[in-house]
């Protein structure tokens, strides 16, 4: 009994840290590169709304996945074009994104389904409950390596800590950081995909429900490194898995102190107390040429 | 003086077309009103074309929605009085994040701010629901002010005291916030066997009148009340704070350039905390219009992001008391209008108006888009 409970806790683990893990390595290479991008949340959702429309009408979830991509990295843009060409404030734009991807995929979906914010249900058939997931943690190591073991990884690093001398060195400091905002989209609406597509079998409103966010708060906890950002995204995905197995359980906790925890650690360790979180140095700074 | 008008000759057509009639002082602050109404009204048209584009692209005709989304929002009385009344979490909400920006701190956890104060003041209007509504009255939205600005405080003294962001502090305290708030009202405010997540109602004399039960013409259906005079009053108070007291003066400086505030003697600490403090007092005012003025109860999620959309229209209102009210009274308009748009057209449905509230804050925000083109470049906000 013990022994069937905790496997299915790891399971559901797995399952819950999916899309976060997505989105936090895709939040980790546009913060890198200094672009602070709390747009997580509305990334995911161009995905996971995209992927289940073209799903639908194409009946294939590979080409539904990719015209998620498509649309993530498409969003991302936006994001990246506002704030490396123009210099926008970056959490305004992505508060702006977030707020536009919660309204597009309800006005799409009326149109074209005449339903308040949901797609229609996918055959079982043209899921891919798996696939996300394998993606999402060979993606670790990946990241990993290209983070710190090849020239572009330490441009990327560079624009991120020190723009004016990853300058004077001739890394375009734009091109790199346009490369990670828009890596950012893809792999974020990945992420969303696995929701609507791998998880459930249609798109609902503000399906996300936040966990563009959590990924944001994985990022911070796993002080912006690949491996640390994973196992920040297992905790977080655990604490989710135990708040559920755990409801009614335990008679006076309610679920809700226990799927705050997230929340209040990621606080606890920006405030320092867990050894210093110390962000990209130049995120959120606009890069002018000289 | 002249570099005003020398910078309005080259950017602003209007202003370059009114030089002739250049008198005196008079002129050069009529220059500065035009500068600072002209790039908010680029953005809103520029969103309501991109808007439009997509609702002729999903098979409406815009012409027919806009006037449809604007109509309904001015018709008498009805029109006018649903936006007052919309408008009105907007303004404690724009103030809020304006407040913010005053003092250089983006504070979008406005949302979670409004949320507290509205779960505590439902508290207070339950717990002390027989006494008198000269008592209940202002203990209630002297509960909403001091726990909005209790939740706000917190990411400030870490801000001043870690040097923790307050981006991030702020979004995390929102899912808290929501989280608590459900927790507690589970736990010992709700009705057994009410399927809704919401308290019980608060006591009779913690309800504030309804302008139409003052003033009589205004239908007592229209559930504007007289937290639209608070916010009204709260958007003059702020003026006053901001440009007529010591602690706006140095709020004010702290935000233009922390590091001369240090060095004259302004502890930036200090000003951070007041200016979080303040933001959250007046997030948290909105549990007057919703609250106390409206649902006389909380329920989870009664705020369809106003937190969020006060950022919007702090934006537009260029962090300025008047330039908030007007700027919520167009999204008070706008989310009126919406309803009707919903209903009345064929496929395009209230999101539009979400639609254009972002597209207006990434114009907003990005307005270098127009400035380049005429060849000025200097980053706001």
């Amino acid at each position: 009994m013990a022994e069937i409970l905790s496997f299915s806790i790891l399971y559901s683990t797995i399952r819950v840290a999916t899309p976060l893990l997505l989105a936090a390595l895709g939040g980790l290479l546009s913060e890198r590169s200094g672009v602070i991008n709390i747009a997580l949340e509305g990334l995911m959702l161009a995905g996971a709304f995209t992927s289940a429309v073209v799903t639908h009408y194409a009946g294939n979830p590979w080409i539904g996945l990719l015209a998620g991509i498509g649309s993530g990295v498409f969003i991302a843009a936006i994001h990246a074009v506002a704030c490396i060409q123009f210099d926008s404030n970056q959490v305004v734009t992505g508060t702006a994104i977030n707020i536009l991807m919660l309204g597009i995929p309800t006005l799409l979906s009326g149109a074209l389904f005449e339903t308040t914010g949901s797609t229609p249900q996918i055959p079982r058939a043209n899921l891919i409950p798996n696939a996300p997931a394998v993606i999402a943690f060979a993606l670790v190591p990946v990241i990993w390596y290209v983070l710190y073991r090849t020239p572009f990884g330490l441009r990327l690093r560079a624009a991120g800590e020190n723009p004016e001398a990853a300058d004077t060195a001739g890394v375009s400091v734009a091109a790199i950081r346009y490369t990670g905002v828009l890596l950012s989209g893809a792999l974020a609406a990945i992420g969303g995909a696995y929701l609507s597509i791998g998880q459930s079998s249609l798109f609902t409103r503000n399906m996300t429900a936040g966990r563009g966010f959590i990924a944001l708060a994985a990022l911070i906890f796993g002080k912006w490194r690949p491996v640390q950002t994973m196992l920040a995204c297992l905790l977080f995905g655990f604490a989710e898995a135990a708040a559920i197995q755990m409801q009614g359980v335990i008679p006076h906790v309610r679920v809700e102190y226990i799927q705050i925890i997230p929340y209040v650690l990621t606080m606890v360790v920006l405030a320092g107390f867990i050894g210093a979180a110390r962000a990209p140095r130049a995120l959120g700074r606009p890069y002018e040429k000289e | 003086m002249s570099r005003i008008q020398g910078y309005a000759k080259n950017a602003y057509p209007l202003a370059n077309f009114l030089a002739p009639l250049r008198g005196a002082r008079y002129t050069a602050q009529l220059m500065k009103l035009i500068r600072e109404l002209t790039f908010p009204l680029i953005a809103i048209l520029a969103a309501f074309l991109v808007g439009g584009i997509l609702v002729a692209l999903i098979g409406d005709d815009p012409i027919q929605t806009y006037a449809l989304l604007i109509g309904s929002a001015l018709s008498w009385p009805d029109g006018i009085g649903y936006t007052l009344f919309y408008a009105t979490p907007l303004i404690f909400t724009g103030l809020a994040v304006a407040m913010g920006f005053r003092c250089g701190l983006l504070n979008i956890g406005a949302e979670g701010q409004l949320t507290v104060a509205a779960f505590a003041t439902a508290w207070a209007g339950i717990s002390f629901a027989n006494s008198s509504a000269w008592m209940l009255i202002p203990l209630t939205c002297l509960v909403a002010i001091a726990s909005g600005a209790l939740w706000a405080t917190i990411p400030g003294v870490l801000k001043a005291r870690f040097g923790s962001h307050e981006v991030i502090n702020t979004i995390m305290m929102n899912f808290i916030a929501v989280g608590v708030a459900s927790a507690l009202t589970q736990t010992y405010f709700k009705q057994q066997g009410d399927p809704i997540l919401e308290t019980l109602p608060i006591g009779d004399g913690a309800h504030i009148p309804r302008i139409g039960q003052i003033i009589p013409g205004i239908p007592a259906r229209i559930p504007l009340n007289m937290a639209f005079v608070v916010a009204v009053l709260a958007c003059a108070l702020m003026y006053v704070f901001l440009w007529r007291t010591k602690w706006g003066y140095e709020i004010r400086a702290t935000g233009a350039n922390p590091n001369a505030a240090e060095y004259g003697g302004i502890s930036v600490k200090k000003q951070i905390v007041l200016a979080m403090a303040v933001s959250g007092g007046l997030a948290g005012m909105v549990a007057i219009n919703e609250v106390l003025g409206y649902r006389y109860r909380y329920y989870q999620g009664f705020s369809p992001q106003y937190g969020f959309t006060g950022i919007a229209v702090a934006l537009l209102g260029r962090n300025h008391p008047a330039g908030v009210l007007v700027a919520a009274l167009f999204f008070g308009a706008l989310t009126r209008g919406g309803l009707f748009v919903d209903i009345f057209t064929e496929k395009v449905s209230k999101d539009l108006v979400l639609i254009l509230q972002a597209l207006v804050i990434l114009f907003v925000a990005a307005e270098a888009v127009f400035r380049r083109r005429m060849g000025k470049t200097e980053s706001q906000v």
